[in-house]
C-alpha cells in the first residue's frame, strides 16, 4: 500500500488570499476597482482613454494600472486623459497577477499616489481571453470587452472569462454595419455563457456609451465597498 | 500558458503540505474544474517542466475534470453542464448564471512511494 497523502488545498491559495487583502484594502479607501479583460486589439485602451478623460472633466478622481508584456506605450496613451496612470509590464506573462497588482500599488503610493483619494481604479489586463479568467485581483467589478470586429460566437469559444464578468462591453459600435457584424448571434453567446451582466454598446471613436460605462464605474464603489466591509466585521 | 503559473503555484503548495522527511511523491492528484480556465494537456506539460529539478521531479500529475454545477431556480436544483458553452438548466432550458461548482484548482490529495524505511508505520 502507498501511502495517501489528503489535501484538498487550492493550487491559486496564495493569490486567492492575496487578492481578498487587496480587496480588504480597496473596501476601506472606499475605491471602486475594475479589472478589464478582452483579447488583444478589442479596444480596451481607447475607450478606457475615452473613460477616464470623461471622469477627469467631471472631476472624479480615476486612476489606471495597465498591464502588457512589454512597452509602456498603453500608459501614454491613458495618461493623456489627465488621470495617473501605471505601467505593468509583465515581461511576456500572458496575464496579472494579484501580488503584481499589490507591488505596484505599493511602489506608487511611495510616490505620492494614493488609494484612498481615489474614487475608482481600472486595471486594464493583458490583452488574452484565457489566462486572466482564473486569476482573482481583488477587483470589485470584473469587465469583458468584445468587438463587432471579432466573431460573434466569440463568448461560447472563451467561456470562462465572459462568464466571469461583472459587465459586457460590446466595442467599436460604429463599425457594426460595415462589418455586418450579426448582433442577434452574438447576444445570444454572451447570453448562452452569462445570462446576468449589463451589455453596454460603446464606441470610443464616436463617444457612444461613455457615461454609461463610467457610471456602472462609479456605482460599483459604494455597493463593493458595503459588500465587502460587510463580509469582514459580520 | 498560464498554465505554467499554476504548474509552479501547485508545485509549491505540495512542498509546503510536506515535511522534509517524506517519502518520494509519486502521484499528485487534482481536480480542475470546467470553469477553471485551464486546459489539463497545457498543465500536464507545464507541470513536467516546472517540477523538473525539484523533489517532484519524478511524481505524475493526475488530473480529474469535474463539471460545471449551477442552480435552476426553476427546478430549484442544482445540475451538470455537459461543457461551459451554454449555461440553462439541463431539464428545462432556464438560463442561469449560479454557479454552484466547476471553478475548482483543488488538489485533492498525494500518494507517496512505497518506500521501504516507512514499511513499519504502514498498516
Amino acid at each position: 500500500m502507498n501511502e495517501i497523502v489528503n489535501l484538498e488545498k487550492n493550487v491559486l491559495e496564495k493569490n486567492d488570499l492575496l487578492a481578498q487583502n487587496l480587496r480588504n484594502s480597496f473596501a476601506e479607501a472606499q475605491v471602486a476597482v475594475s479589472n478589464w479583460v478582452s483579447s488583444p486589439g478589442t479596444g480596451k485602451t481607447e475607450l478606457l482613454q475615452a473613460v477616464l478623460t470623461r471622469a477627469i472633466e467631471q472631476g472624479i478622481s480615476a486612476a489606471a494600472l495597465v498591464g502588457d508584456c512589454a512597452t509602456d506605450n498603453d500608459a501614454k496613451r491613458l495618461a493623456q486623459s489627465g488621470a495617473p496612470v501605471r505601467q505593468i509590464v509583465t515581461e511576456g506573462m500572458c496575464h496579472l497577477e494579484a501580488d503584481m497588482i499589490a507591488g505596484h500599488l505599493s511602489d506608487w503610493t511611495e510616490t505620492g499616489w494614493s488609494l484612498t483619494t481615489t474614487d475608482f481604479l481600472v486595471i486594464e489586463n493583458v490583452g488574452n481571453l484565457v489566462c486572466p479568467s482564473g486569476f482573482d485581483l481583488g477587483e470589485g467589478l470584473r469587465v469583458a470587452l468584445l468587438s463587432v470586429t471579432e466573431g460573434e460566437d466569440k463568448p461560447v469559444k472563451y467561456p470562462q472569462i465572459f462568464h466571469s464578468a461583472d459587465i459586457i462591453i460590446v466595442t467599436k459600435i460604429d463599425l457594426a454595419a460595415a462589418v455586418e457584424w450579426d448582433v442577434d448571434r452574438a447576444y445570444e453567446a454572451l447570453r448562452a455563457v452569462n445570462p446576468d451582466a449589463p451589455i453596454i454598446e460603446t464606441s470610443a471613436r464616436r463617444g457612444l456609451g461613455i457615461d454609461e460605462v463610467l457610471a456602472h464605474l462609479i456605482a460599483a464603489a459604494p455597493a463593493t465597498a458595503r459588500q465587502f466591509i460587510g463580509q469582514e466585521t459580520p | 500558458m498560464h498554465e505554467l503559473s499554476v504548474a509552479h503555484a501547485l508545485i509549491t503548495s505540495v512542498q509546503e503540505s510536506l515535511t522534509d522527511s517524506h517519502a518520494p511523491v509519486r502521484e499528485v492528484h487534482l481536480t480542475v474544474g470546467m470553469l477553471s480556465g485551464v486546459v489539463p494537456e497545457a498543465l500536464t506539460f507545464a507541470y513536467e517542466v516546472a517540477a523538473a529539478d525539484t523533489a517532484l521531479a519524478d511524481s505524475v500529475l493526475v488530473i480529474h475534470r469535474s463539471p460545471i454545477v449551477i442552480f435552476c431556480p426553476t427546478c430549484a436544483t442544482t445540475c451538470a453542464l455537459p461543457d461551459a458553452t451554454a449555461f440553462f438548466c439541463v431539464n428545462c432550458g432556464t438560463p442561469s448564471g449560479d454557479v454552484r461548482s466547476g471553478k475548482e484548482l483543488t488538489i485533492t490529495h498525494l500518494v507517496l512511494d512505497d518506500e521501504p524505511a516507512l514499511a513499519g508505520e504502514r498498516g
